[in-house]
């Protein structure tokens, strides 16, 4: 106990560097999927190929590799801290699932739906806007909340880039106390104060929607 | 940019390569060791065992909900604390195995449920146990519905076991590090072609994934 | 089954669970305070017949892996394995190296947890570590300076002492509570390793890495744009190391040292590996006695 009275304030530091990450990455990642799972269900070959390579190389490679590739190339170009790069990495990676969920969202929708609004003289934008999307979000909640869960714990990866997370705390602690064992614990019952609660909401509401259909 | 492939010698190559290795060895370990646990959780998922399910489900969440690098970093730093010295390899592996079973458990629940009810009750019916019922009717189906997201979760796999770079497994992602380290001038073309190389492999398991989607629709 | 008999089997076996997990959890604490006790690693090394060594893979001139062997090479590596047959020789029984790779921010606790019996890697020796760790008498006479860019118009630690300046150190290494001490002003970031820290410098993430010179020098080897300034803030001569209260095992490895520094074998290996660094002069690392 009292190593965790002693470092409580880094790792009160770490939680909110983790939590910041975790936000700043969920709206940059809600924003970019949407659009990337539009671009995948529009007429135009062009936006569904870029769509759909977009999704599949960043689904495909390691968030770590993403996140070294901000902090050590790009950061030479263009200056950022570690916190930066992890988390401009972070939105990158998840927004290609929340790509994926948003557009099995979308194509869940009837397609009657979207031919209803177009013929009543709804540009293509304005249907998805006000029709489709509303309804799509609604499906595919259980699915964004996954890729929540999965947000936070994969800013673990700050931890690679010095980017003063709650696991780069936790290491520092754990090299300095040498307390392994207990310094992790602690870390993970951290995680598992965002994580856990989520994680039965959104069961919660799966069960709601099961029940519902 | 010959300054680009200047990275690559022969036995910078071979070692990366070796990294390659590495990474599927531990992937493919990992995925068959979970599929066992996993399956055992899924079925006393399934089961609704009174208490007992739930308990195991509590469990479970906790696992999932805890980062990755987290229950490595624990299995490789903290378990030698209590006397359990892996190796390295096989402390990625034991992590991995935790860590993906309980997402398993979940997939194993999820088959068992897709399976037709009558189907018990007409085995059951011909005099097989419940077990027998099981193990020769029920998850044989279960098993061909989850082909794909186990491949899902074997791309996972290989992504995530970068993740152990940070305690010094010899995978690829390290071993890219090391080769950066003889000169800083190779850090782009080590990483392009690390990503390279994970994209190529993950997308082949995508597309595997994606062909007995469609066989089995 | 039946509900009643379902029910029953659920209850006993979540009870057995839950208290399985109980008792797990207190022979957890137990043991780690168990194991937290004393274990004499000469004897443990003495039964193996081998010396498990923690060495760097990404440190030039002291542990660097050589991608075509698998191997890690360095004055650390040379060293280690010296040590062992040297030990081998004083307790008459043969003994062999053997090597795991260690981050920086890795061997301490691969030391206290037992994975490794000893560490060569670039460790300076500190007061504050020694608390933790034994060291063997230093085997290297490092102190602490400064990587910068050329141009960078750094001269000294002076020039850093500046909340806009951020300097580079590595996770684990004594480099940052200096920093503090000589540059109170500035802003330090601990990467993973070395290679991670000479690329954010170059990536522009800091204006300096501070750490050892003998480490700093292997990196201004292969980036002829940057220089090591300000001569050196601190004395951290390296120390092999060992768990805390090992000293049948430190004095062996005291009494290798000196031999091999006595029959030459110490000057051979400085030869070796820093006769070619650039603005060193490894004639200043030999040892006369």
């Amino acid at each position: 106990m009292s190593l965790f009275e002693q470092n409580f304030s880094v790792f009160l530091q770490g939680f909110g560097h983790t939590l910041l990450a975790s936000i700043f990455a969920l709206v940059g990642s809600l924003i970019l999927g949407t659009i990337f799972a539009i671009m995948q269900v529009t007429n135009s070959r062009t936006a569904r190929s870029i769509g759909n390579i977009y999704v599949q190389v960043f689904r495909n490679i390691p968030l770590l590799i993403i996140t070294l590739f901000f902090y050590l190339a790009v950061a030479k170009v263009i200056k950022m801290t570690g916190f930066t790069a992890g988390t401009i990495a972070l939105t990158l990676y998840t927004s290609a699932f929340i790509a994926e969920s948003v557009r099995a969202g979308i194509l869940s929708i009837e397609a009657g739906q979207m031919e209803g609004a177009r013929a009543n003289g709804l540009t293509f934008g304005q249907a998805m806007r006000v029709i489709i999307l509303p309804q799509a979000f609604k499906v595919a909640i259980p699915s964004l909340g996954n890729q929540f869960i999965n947000l936070v714990k994969n800013s673990s990866i700050l931890a690679f880039v010095g980017g003063l997370d709650l696991m780069y705390q936790g290491n520092i602690v754990a090299a300095n106390s040498f307390d392994t064992f207990t310094t992790y614990i602690i870390i993970g019952l951290f995680y598992l104060v965002i994580t856990l609660p989520l994680s039965y909401y959104i069961q919660h509401l799966e069960h709601k929607l099961k029940k519902n259909a | 940019m010959s300054g680009f492939f200047s990275a690559f010698t022969e036995a910078n190559l071979g070692y990366l390569m070796g990294g390659l290795g590495i990474t599927v060895g531990v992937s493919i370990i990992s995925v068959v060791l979970s599929l066992i646990f996993g399956s055992i959780i899924g079925i006393v998922f399934f089961e609704k065992i009174p208490y007992f399910s739930s308990f195991v489900g509590t469990i479970n969440n906790i696992v999932r909900n805890l980062p990755l690098l987290l229950i490595i970093f624990f299995t490789y730093f903290a378990l030698p604390q209590l006397g359990l010295h892996l190796p390295i390899f096989w402390a990625t592996v034991v992590a991995m195995t935790v860590f993906q079973s309980a997402m398993l458990a979940e997939i194993v629940r999820g088959g068992l449920e897709a399976v037709d009810v009558g189907q018990f009750e007409g085995a059951r019916a011909n005099g097989l146990t419940n077990m027998q019922t099981m193990w020769h009717i029920v998850l044989p189906q279960a098993y061909k519905k989850m082909i794909p997201p186990i491949i899902s979760q074997l791309i996972s796999l290989v992504k995530d076991t970068s993740l152990a770079s940070g305690i010094v497994l010899a995978e690829l992602t390290y071993r890219g590090q090391i080769i950066y380290a003889q000169n800083t001038n190779f850090i782009v073309p080590v990483l392009v072609v690390m990503t390279l190389v994970y994209f190529l492999l993950n997308y082949g398991l995508s597309l595997i994934a994606k062909w007995f989607d469609h066989k089995l629709a | 089954m039946e509900k009643a008999k379902k029910r029953r089997f659920g209850l006993i076996a979540t009870i057995i669970l839950a208290l399985a997990i109980v008792l797990g959890l207190f022979w957890a604490q137990q043991t780690v305070a168990h194991n937290a006790k004393h274990q004499d690693t000469l004897t443990r090394v003495k039964k193996s017949g081998k010396i498990v060594w923690g060495t760097k893979a990404d440190t030039k001139l002291f542990g660097l892996m050589d991608t075509k062997t698998g191997q890690s090479e360095g004055f650390d590596v040379d060293m280690a394995k010296a040590v062992t047959k040297q030990i081998g020789k004083q307790i008459g029984e043969k003994l062999t190296p053997s090597f795991v790779t260690v981050s920086t921010a890795s061997k301490i606790q691969l030391l206290k947890n037992t994975n490794i019996d000893g560490v060569f890697g670039v460790m300076t020796i500190t007061p504050e570590r020694a608390k933790i760790v034994d060291f063997s008498q230093p085997y290297f006479p490092a102190g602490q300076s400064l990587l910068v860019k050329k141009d960078s118009g750094i001269k000294s630690v002076n020039d850093l002492n500046d909340p806009s300046k951020t300097v580079l150190v590595v996770v684990g290494t004594t480099a940052a509570q200096n920093i503090k001490k000589f540059a109170p002003k500035a802003k330090t970031i601990a990467l993973q390793d070395y290679a991670s820290a000479m690329q954010a410098l170059k990536a522009g993430q800091g204006q300096a890495i501070s750490t050892d010179n003998a480490i700093l020098y292997g990196l201004a080897t292969e980036n002829p744009d940057y220089q090591v300034v300000g001569g050196t803030l601190t004395n951290g001569p390296y120390g092999a190391a060992f768990d805390h209260d090992q000293k049948p095992m430190v004095d062996q490895v005291n009494q290798a040292i000196n031999t091999m520094k006595k029959n030459g074998v110490y000057n051979q290996l400085i030869k070796k590996w820093f006769g070619q660094v650039p603005g060193l002069d490894w004639h200043d690392l030999e040892v006369h006695e």
